[in-house]
Protein backbone atom coordinates (compact mmCIF):
# COMPACT_ATOMS: atom_id res chain seq x y z
CA UNK A 1 0.00 0.00 0.00
CA UNK A 2 3.01 2.33 0.41
CA UNK A 3 4.79 1.09 -2.07
CA UNK A 4 6.12 3.85 -3.97
CA UNK A 5 8.00 3.70 -7.44
CA UNK A 6 10.62 6.26 -8.70
CA UNK A 7 9.88 7.01 -12.70
CA UNK A 8 10.79 9.92 -14.85
CA UNK A 9 8.79 12.53 -16.15
CA UNK A 10 8.50 12.35 -20.23
CA UNK A 11 5.37 14.62 -21.32
CA UNK A 12 3.39 16.50 -19.05
CA UNK A 13 0.21 18.65 -19.55
CA UNK A 14 -1.19 20.47 -16.36
CA UNK A 15 -1.19 17.94 -13.82
CA UNK A 16 -1.04 15.37 -15.75
CA UNK A 17 2.41 13.79 -16.56
CA UNK A 18 3.55 10.38 -18.59
CA UNK A 19 5.85 8.71 -16.77
CA UNK A 20 8.52 6.16 -17.69
CA UNK A 21 9.52 3.68 -15.43
CA UNK A 22 12.32 2.65 -16.78
CA UNK A 23 11.25 -1.02 -18.09
CA UNK A 24 9.41 0.60 -21.17
CA UNK A 25 6.41 1.24 -19.14
CA UNK A 26 4.70 4.47 -19.35
CA UNK A 27 1.92 5.64 -17.22
CA UNK A 28 -0.17 8.46 -16.74
CA UNK A 29 0.08 9.96 -13.52
CA UNK A 30 -1.11 12.96 -11.50
CA UNK A 31 1.16 15.40 -10.60
CA UNK A 32 -0.85 17.84 -8.86
CA UNK A 33 0.86 16.91 -5.39
CA UNK A 34 4.06 18.07 -6.42
CA UNK A 35 6.01 20.99 -8.60
CA UNK A 36 8.23 18.82 -11.00
CA UNK A 37 9.30 19.49 -14.95
CA UNK A 38 9.93 17.20 -18.30
CA UNK A 39 13.07 15.03 -17.19
CA UNK A 40 12.71 14.98 -13.49
CA UNK A 41 12.34 11.73 -11.11
CA UNK A 42 9.00 11.45 -9.13
CA UNK A 43 7.86 8.57 -6.83
CA UNK A 44 4.94 7.44 -7.77
CA UNK A 45 2.60 5.74 -5.24
CA UNK A 46 -1.73 4.68 -6.42
CA UNK A 47 -1.49 6.86 -9.59
CA UNK A 48 0.12 10.46 -7.89
CA UNK A 49 3.81 11.91 -7.74
CA UNK A 50 4.25 12.71 -3.87
CA UNK A 51 8.10 13.58 -3.97
CA UNK A 52 10.38 14.58 -6.87
CA UNK A 53 14.07 13.05 -6.31
CA UNK A 54 17.05 14.04 -7.76
CA UNK A 55 20.58 12.79 -8.22
CA UNK A 56 21.87 15.27 -5.93
CA UNK A 57 19.80 13.88 -2.99
CA UNK A 58 20.90 10.17 -4.11
CA UNK A 59 24.18 11.11 -4.00
CA UNK A 60 23.57 12.57 -0.52
CA UNK A 61 22.42 9.59 1.23
CA UNK A 62 25.67 7.52 -0.23
CA UNK A 63 27.53 10.31 1.83
CA UNK A 64 25.78 9.94 4.83
CA UNK A 65 26.27 6.21 4.75
CA UNK A 66 29.67 6.42 4.06
CA UNK A 67 29.74 9.17 7.43
CA UNK A 68 27.95 7.09 9.21
CA UNK A 69 29.45 3.58 8.64
CA UNK A 70 33.29 5.61 9.32
CA UNK A 71 32.69 6.11 12.60
CA UNK A 72 33.96 3.78 15.03
CA UNK A 73 31.61 1.25 17.13
CA UNK A 74 30.39 2.69 20.55
CA UNK A 75 31.73 0.10 23.10
CA UNK B 1 20.38 6.19 -10.53
CA UNK B 2 19.49 4.93 -7.44
CA UNK B 3 21.32 1.57 -6.44
CA UNK B 4 21.52 0.96 -2.78
CA UNK B 5 22.01 -2.49 -2.62
CA UNK B 6 25.64 -3.03 -2.61
CA UNK B 7 26.86 -6.11 -0.60
CA UNK B 8 30.86 -4.72 0.90
CA UNK B 9 28.06 -2.18 2.44
CA UNK B 10 25.78 -4.54 3.82
CA UNK B 11 28.32 -6.68 5.03
CA UNK B 12 30.12 -3.46 6.84
CA UNK B 13 27.09 -2.67 8.62
CA UNK B 14 26.30 -6.61 9.70
CA UNK B 15 29.49 -6.73 11.19
CA UNK B 16 29.42 -3.53 13.06
CA UNK B 17 26.19 -4.61 14.48
CA UNK B 18 28.08 -7.54 15.40
CA UNK B 19 30.49 -6.07 17.81
CA UNK B 20 28.01 -4.03 19.28
CA UNK B 21 27.04 -6.92 21.02
CA UNK B 22 23.46 -6.04 21.03
CA UNK B 23 20.14 -7.38 22.41
CA UNK B 24 17.36 -5.24 21.26
CA UNK B 25 13.59 -4.86 20.00
CA UNK B 26 12.59 -2.77 17.40
CA UNK B 27 9.47 -2.20 15.75
CA UNK B 28 8.42 -0.17 12.23
CA UNK B 29 5.18 -0.11 11.36
CA UNK B 30 5.32 -0.47 7.39
CA UNK B 31 3.78 -3.27 5.63
CA UNK B 32 6.73 -2.75 2.28
CA UNK B 33 9.27 -2.45 5.34
CA UNK B 34 8.30 -5.63 6.41
CA UNK B 35 8.44 -7.05 2.60
CA UNK B 36 11.97 -5.90 2.41
CA UNK B 37 12.99 -7.37 5.66
CA UNK B 38 11.43 -10.94 5.12
CA UNK B 39 12.28 -11.09 0.90
CA UNK B 40 15.97 -10.08 1.41
CA UNK B 41 16.46 -12.23 4.43
CA UNK B 42 17.46 -9.35 6.69
CA UNK B 43 15.52 -10.91 9.50
CA UNK B 44 17.99 -13.40 9.22
CA UNK B 45 20.69 -11.53 9.39
CA UNK B 46 19.73 -9.24 11.92
CA UNK B 47 18.82 -12.09 14.47
CA UNK B 48 22.15 -13.06 15.43
CA UNK B 49 23.34 -9.51 15.88
CA UNK B 50 21.03 -9.39 18.89
CA UNK B 51 18.08 -7.22 16.75
CA UNK B 52 14.78 -8.40 17.05
CA UNK B 53 12.20 -6.26 14.34
CA UNK B 54 8.17 -6.75 14.35
CA UNK B 55 5.98 -4.78 11.85
CA UNK B 56 3.05 -2.87 14.05
CA UNK B 57 -0.28 -1.86 12.87
CA UNK B 58 1.48 -0.86 9.70
CA UNK B 59 -0.64 -2.06 6.97
CA UNK B 60 -3.71 -0.38 5.87
CA UNK B 61 -5.72 -3.48 4.86
CA UNK B 62 -4.86 -5.22 8.11
CA UNK B 63 -6.28 -2.24 10.40
CA UNK B 64 -9.72 -1.63 8.36
CA UNK B 65 -12.08 -2.83 10.78
CA UNK B 66 -14.38 -5.53 10.71
CA UNK B 67 -17.43 -3.20 10.81
CA UNK B 68 -15.57 -0.39 8.16
CA UNK B 69 -15.58 -3.80 5.81
CA UNK B 70 -19.31 -4.39 6.33
CA UNK B 71 -19.80 -0.99 5.67
CA UNK B 72 -18.28 -1.42 2.08
CA UNK B 73 -20.63 -5.19 1.90
CA UNK B 74 -23.91 -3.69 2.59
CA UNK B 75 -23.52 -0.92 0.19
CA UNK B 76 -22.72 -3.06 -2.33
CA UNK B 77 -25.46 -5.43 -1.64
CA UNK B 78 -27.79 -2.10 -1.64
CA UNK B 79 -26.78 -1.46 -5.99
CA UNK B 80 -23.47 0.64 -5.14
CA UNK B 81 -20.46 0.38 -6.99
CA UNK B 82 -17.36 -0.18 -4.49
CA UNK B 83 -13.83 0.68 -6.07
CA UNK B 84 -11.09 -0.53 -4.47
CA UNK B 85 -7.35 -1.36 -4.19
CA UNK B 86 -6.91 -5.05 -4.81
CA UNK B 87 -5.58 -6.28 -1.28
CA UNK B 88 -8.97 -5.29 0.22
CA UNK B 89 -10.94 -8.04 -2.01
CA UNK B 90 -10.41 -10.85 -0.12
CA UNK B 91 -10.68 -9.63 3.51
CA UNK B 92 -13.40 -11.85 5.42
CA UNK B 93 -15.89 -9.59 6.65
CA UNK B 94 -18.68 -10.72 9.06
CA UNK B 95 -21.04 -11.26 6.34
CA UNK B 96 -18.15 -12.28 3.07
CA UNK B 97 -15.96 -10.72 1.62
CA UNK B 98 -15.58 -8.27 -1.27
CA UNK B 99 -14.74 -10.82 -3.49
CA UNK B 100 -17.38 -13.53 -2.02
CA UNK B 101 -19.78 -10.21 -3.24
CA UNK B 102 -18.53 -10.06 -7.07
CA UNK B 103 -19.10 -13.77 -7.08
CA UNK B 104 -22.87 -13.22 -6.23
CA UNK B 105 -23.04 -10.71 -9.20
CA UNK B 106 -22.32 -7.41 -6.80
CA UNK B 107 -20.51 -4.35 -8.62
CA UNK B 108 -16.69 -4.70 -7.12
CA UNK B 109 -14.56 -3.28 -9.00
CA UNK B 110 -10.43 -3.13 -7.99
CA UNK B 111 -8.67 0.02 -8.77
CA UNK B 112 -4.52 0.87 -9.12
CA UNK B 113 -6.15 3.89 -8.45
CA UNK B 114 -8.84 6.74 -7.20
CA UNK B 115 -8.71 8.20 -10.59
CA UNK B 116 -9.75 5.21 -11.78
CA UNK B 117 -12.68 5.10 -9.46
CA UNK B 118 -13.80 8.50 -11.14
CA UNK B 119 -13.46 7.70 -14.59
CA UNK B 120 -15.33 4.65 -13.67
CA UNK B 121 -18.40 7.35 -11.99
CA UNK B 122 -17.83 9.31 -15.39
CA UNK B 123 -19.23 6.32 -17.59
CA UNK B 124 -21.78 5.29 -15.68
CA UNK B 125 -25.13 6.22 -13.84
CA UNK B 126 -24.99 4.52 -10.91
CA UNK B 127 -23.05 5.75 -7.17
CA UNK B 128 -19.43 4.51 -7.60
CA UNK B 129 -18.60 4.18 -3.82
CA UNK B 130 -14.40 4.67 -3.20
CA UNK B 131 -13.63 2.35 -0.53
CA UNK B 132 -10.58 4.41 0.62
CA UNK B 133 -8.01 3.04 2.82
CA UNK B 134 -4.36 3.69 3.57
CA UNK B 135 -2.30 6.12 5.51
CA UNK B 136 -1.07 9.83 4.75
CA UNK B 137 0.97 7.90 1.92
CA UNK B 138 -2.31 7.90 -0.14
CA UNK B 139 -4.92 10.27 2.03
CA UNK B 140 -3.33 12.98 -0.57
CA UNK B 141 -4.34 11.07 -3.66
CA UNK B 142 -8.32 11.28 -2.02
CA UNK B 143 -8.16 14.57 -1.32
CA UNK B 144 -6.87 16.49 -4.41
CA UNK B 145 -9.49 13.76 -5.86
CA UNK B 146 -12.36 15.31 -4.09
CA UNK B 147 -11.07 18.72 -4.99
CA UNK B 148 -10.62 18.55 -8.59
CA UNK B 149 -14.50 18.25 -8.75
CA UNK B 150 -15.42 14.75 -9.27
CA UNK B 151 -18.49 13.44 -11.03
CA UNK B 152 -21.63 13.86 -7.87
CA UNK B 153 -22.28 9.75 -8.37
CA UNK B 154 -18.97 9.73 -7.07
CA UNK B 155 -18.32 9.37 -3.10
CA UNK B 156 -15.50 7.90 -0.57
CA UNK B 157 -15.90 5.66 2.32
CA UNK B 158 -12.95 7.05 4.47
CA UNK B 159 -10.76 5.09 5.85
CA UNK B 160 -7.57 6.73 6.19
CA UNK B 161 -5.65 6.48 9.16
CA UNK B 162 -3.13 8.78 10.28
CA UNK B 163 0.61 6.87 11.59
CA UNK B 164 1.74 8.99 14.52
CA UNK B 165 -1.26 8.22 16.77
CA UNK B 166 -1.07 5.05 16.01
CA UNK B 167 2.50 4.55 16.76
CA UNK B 168 1.76 6.94 19.94
CA UNK B 169 -0.83 4.36 21.08
CA UNK B 170 1.26 1.53 20.74
CA UNK B 171 3.64 3.02 22.84
CA UNK B 172 1.02 4.16 25.39
CA UNK B 173 0.12 0.39 25.67
CA UNK B 174 3.35 -0.42 26.38
CA UNK B 175 2.65 -4.52 25.80
CA UNK B 176 6.38 -4.89 24.26
CA UNK B 177 9.14 -3.67 25.31
CA UNK B 178 9.59 -1.01 22.10
CA UNK B 179 13.56 0.49 22.05
CA UNK B 180 13.38 1.94 18.97
CA UNK B 181 11.27 2.96 15.72
CA UNK B 182 11.60 2.78 12.23
CA UNK B 183 9.30 4.98 10.49
CA UNK B 184 7.90 4.80 7.49
CA UNK B 185 9.53 5.99 4.67
CA UNK B 186 6.99 6.90 2.42
CA UNK B 187 4.44 8.26 4.97
CA UNK B 188 7.22 10.25 6.66
CA UNK B 189 7.78 11.71 2.89
CA UNK B 190 4.17 13.19 3.32
CA UNK B 191 4.56 14.48 6.77
CA UNK B 192 8.17 14.79 7.51
CA UNK B 193 10.06 13.66 10.45
CA UNK B 194 8.49 16.80 12.71
CA UNK B 195 5.62 14.80 13.50
CA UNK B 196 7.68 12.33 15.63
CA UNK B 197 10.15 14.93 17.45
CA UNK B 198 7.30 15.20 19.90
CA UNK B 199 6.87 11.59 19.82
CA UNK B 200 10.89 11.17 20.45
CA UNK B 201 10.42 13.46 23.71
CA UNK B 202 7.54 12.20 25.28
CA UNK B 203 8.41 8.91 25.45
CA UNK B 204 12.27 8.99 24.94
CA UNK B 205 12.57 6.49 22.48
CA UNK B 206 14.80 6.33 19.00
CA UNK B 207 13.13 6.74 15.50
CA UNK B 208 15.08 6.47 12.37
CA UNK B 209 13.19 7.29 8.89
CA UNK B 210 14.20 4.89 6.48
CA UNK B 211 13.82 3.82 2.73
CA UNK B 212 13.32 0.48 1.19
CA UNK B 213 16.26 -0.44 -0.17
CA UNK B 214 17.76 -3.33 1.95
CA UNK B 215 20.66 -1.11 2.72
CA UNK B 216 17.90 1.64 4.00
CA UNK B 217 16.68 -0.72 6.43
CA UNK B 218 20.36 -1.87 7.71
CA UNK B 219 21.05 1.57 7.99
CA UNK B 220 18.08 2.75 10.12
CA UNK B 221 18.34 -0.18 12.37
CA UNK B 222 22.17 0.63 12.70
CA UNK B 223 21.29 4.51 13.02
CA UNK B 224 18.65 2.75 15.74
CA UNK B 225 21.51 0.73 17.12
CA UNK B 226 23.92 3.63 17.80
CA UNK B 227 21.51 5.80 19.35
CA UNK B 228 19.83 2.82 22.26
CA UNK B 229 23.68 2.77 22.82
CA UNK B 230 24.34 6.27 23.67
CA UNK B 231 21.32 6.70 25.17
CA UNK B 232 19.56 9.02 22.98
CA UNK B 233 16.40 9.24 21.39
CA UNK B 234 16.24 11.72 18.36
CA UNK B 235 14.56 11.36 15.25
CA UNK B 236 17.36 10.73 12.32
CA UNK B 237 16.27 10.49 8.66
CA UNK B 238 18.15 7.82 6.79
CA UNK B 239 15.92 8.27 4.02
CA UNK B 240 17.12 11.53 3.02
CA UNK B 241 16.39 11.34 -0.76
CA UNK B 242 12.87 11.16 -0.25
CA UNK B 243 11.82 12.56 3.23
CA UNK B 244 11.83 16.67 3.86
CA UNK B 245 11.83 17.48 7.78
CA UNK B 246 8.35 19.61 6.38
CA UNK B 247 7.26 16.96 4.17
CA UNK B 248 5.54 17.59 1.02
CA UNK B 249 4.09 20.30 2.36
CA UNK B 250 1.68 20.74 -0.60
CA UNK B 251 0.39 17.45 -0.24
CA UNK B 252 -0.20 18.43 3.37
CA UNK B 253 -2.25 21.37 2.68
CA UNK B 254 -4.90 19.37 0.12
CA UNK B 255 -4.95 16.71 2.69
CA UNK B 256 -5.78 19.16 5.86
CA UNK B 257 -8.00 20.90 3.36
CA UNK B 258 -10.28 17.87 2.91
CA UNK B 259 -9.80 15.57 5.84
CA UNK B 260 -10.20 16.22 9.69
CA UNK B 261 -8.62 13.89 12.60
CA UNK B 262 -11.41 11.72 14.38
CA UNK B 263 -11.29 8.78 17.56
CA UNK B 264 -11.48 5.71 15.21
CA UNK B 265 -10.61 2.02 16.20
CA UNK B 266 -7.83 0.15 14.57
CA UNK B 267 -7.71 -3.77 14.20
CA UNK B 268 -6.36 -4.86 16.79
CA UNK B 269 -6.54 -2.03 18.70
CA UNK B 270 -9.28 -0.02 21.20
CA UNK B 271 -10.54 3.28 19.42
CA UNK B 272 -7.04 5.88 19.14
CA UNK B 273 -7.86 9.18 19.38
CA UNK B 274 -7.45 11.28 16.13
CA UNK B 275 -6.10 8.57 14.43
CA UNK B 276 -8.76 8.59 11.65
CA UNK B 277 -8.99 10.99 8.62
CA UNK B 278 -13.49 12.18 8.09
CA UNK B 279 -14.08 14.19 5.57
CA UNK B 280 -14.89 17.83 6.40
CA UNK B 281 -18.31 18.60 6.44
CA UNK B 282 -17.52 20.88 3.25
CA UNK B 283 -16.99 17.47 1.39
CA UNK B 284 -20.26 15.17 3.11
CA UNK B 285 -21.92 15.50 -0.47
CA UNK B 286 -18.92 13.08 -0.93
CA UNK B 287 -19.07 11.36 1.96
CA UNK B 288 -20.35 7.81 1.34
CA UNK B 289 -21.30 7.67 5.11
CA UNK B 290 -23.74 10.40 5.27
CA UNK B 291 -25.04 9.99 1.56
CA UNK B 292 -25.77 6.36 2.25
CA UNK B 293 -27.15 7.08 6.02
CA UNK B 294 -29.88 4.85 5.90
CA UNK B 295 -28.35 1.71 3.94
CA UNK B 296 -25.90 1.98 6.61
CA UNK B 297 -28.10 1.66 9.07
CA UNK B 298 -28.04 -2.10 9.01
CA UNK B 299 -24.81 -1.92 10.56
CA UNK B 300 -26.28 -1.26 13.90
CA UNK B 301 -26.48 -4.22 16.37
CA UNK B 302 -24.17 -6.50 14.51
CA UNK B 303 -21.64 -7.94 16.29
CA UNK B 304 -18.31 -8.77 15.02
CA UNK B 305 -16.60 -11.60 16.03
CA UNK B 306 -12.77 -12.27 15.69
CA UNK B 307 -12.70 -15.87 13.82
CA UNK B 308 -11.92 -18.69 16.11
CA UNK B 309 -7.61 -18.92 16.65
CA UNK B 310 -6.88 -16.06 14.64
CA UNK B 311 -4.33 -13.88 16.47
CA UNK B 312 -4.25 -10.80 13.55
CA UNK B 313 -4.67 -8.80 16.57
CA UNK B 314 -1.67 -9.54 18.86
CA UNK B 315 0.35 -9.79 15.21
CA UNK B 316 -0.94 -6.28 14.41
CA UNK B 317 0.51 -5.00 17.86
CA UNK B 318 3.33 -7.07 17.54
CA UNK B 319 3.17 -9.16 20.19
CA UNK B 320 3.60 -12.42 18.41
CA UNK B 321 5.13 -13.38 15.20
CA UNK B 322 3.43 -15.11 12.71
CA UNK B 323 4.40 -18.64 13.53
CA UNK B 324 3.04 -18.54 16.49
CA UNK B 325 -0.21 -18.24 15.37
CA UNK B 326 -1.76 -21.80 15.46
CA UNK B 327 -3.76 -21.07 12.17
CA UNK B 328 -0.58 -19.86 10.53
CA UNK B 329 0.18 -21.94 7.26
CA UNK B 330 -2.30 -24.61 7.98
CA UNK B 331 -5.76 -23.69 8.15
CA UNK B 332 -4.65 -19.62 7.34
CA UNK B 333 -3.03 -19.47 4.19
CA UNK B 334 -2.99 -17.27 1.11
CA UNK B 335 -5.34 -19.02 -1.29
CA UNK B 336 -7.83 -18.81 1.74
CA UNK B 337 -6.94 -16.60 4.25
CA UNK B 338 -8.38 -16.16 8.04
CA UNK B 339 -7.48 -13.33 9.19
CA UNK B 340 -6.31 -9.57 7.24
CA UNK B 341 -3.01 -9.91 7.76
CA UNK B 342 -2.59 -12.99 5.81
CA UNK B 343 -4.68 -11.74 2.67
CA UNK B 344 -2.55 -8.08 2.27
CA UNK B 345 0.53 -8.09 0.25
CA UNK B 346 1.51 -6.12 3.39
CA UNK B 347 0.15 -8.20 6.09
CA UNK B 348 3.29 -10.22 8.45
CA UNK B 349 1.46 -13.36 8.03
CA UNK B 350 1.22 -13.41 3.91
CA UNK B 351 5.09 -12.10 4.11
CA UNK B 352 6.12 -14.55 6.35
CA UNK B 353 4.12 -16.87 4.44
CA UNK B 354 5.88 -16.16 0.89
CA UNK B 355 9.62 -15.52 1.67
CA UNK B 356 10.02 -17.02 5.56
CA UNK B 357 10.16 -20.94 4.40
CA UNK B 358 13.21 -20.06 2.60
CA UNK B 359 14.69 -18.47 5.30
CA UNK B 360 18.08 -17.64 3.25
CA UNK B 361 21.31 -17.70 5.14
CA UNK B 362 23.62 -14.29 4.14
CA UNK B 363 25.47 -15.88 1.58
CA UNK B 364 22.72 -16.49 -0.46
CA UNK B 365 21.14 -12.92 -0.44
CA UNK B 366 21.19 -11.24 -4.13
CA UNK B 367 21.42 -7.96 -2.82
CA UNK B 368 22.25 -6.88 -6.50
CA UNK B 369 20.06 -8.54 -8.51
CA UNK B 370 16.09 -8.08 -8.71
CA UNK B 371 14.12 -5.79 -8.83
CA UNK B 372 11.40 -3.96 -6.89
Amino acid sequence: MCLAIPGRVVEKEGDVARVDFGDGTLREVDVSLVEVKVGEYVLVHAGFAIQVLDEEDARETLKLWEEILSQEVTP
Amino acid sequence: MFRFRDRTTAERIIKKLREMGLNIFLMHVCGTHQDTLVRYGLDCMLEPCGVKIRQGPGCPVCVTTPEEIEEALILARKGKIITTFGDMMKVPGESGSLQSMRGKGHRIQVVYSIRDAVELARRVREDVVFFAIGFETTAPSTAATLLSDPPSNFSILSCHRYIPPAVKALLEMGETRIQGLIEPGHVSTVIGTRPYEEIAERYRIPQVVAGFEPLDLLMGVYMLAQMIRKGEWRVANEYVRSVKPEGNTKALKVMDEVFEPTDVAWRGFPVIPGSGMKLRQRFEEYDARTLFEDELKELRGMEFRTPSGCRCDEILRGIIDPPECPLFGRVCTPQSPVGPCMVSAEGSCSIEYKYGRRKINRESIQMGSGKR
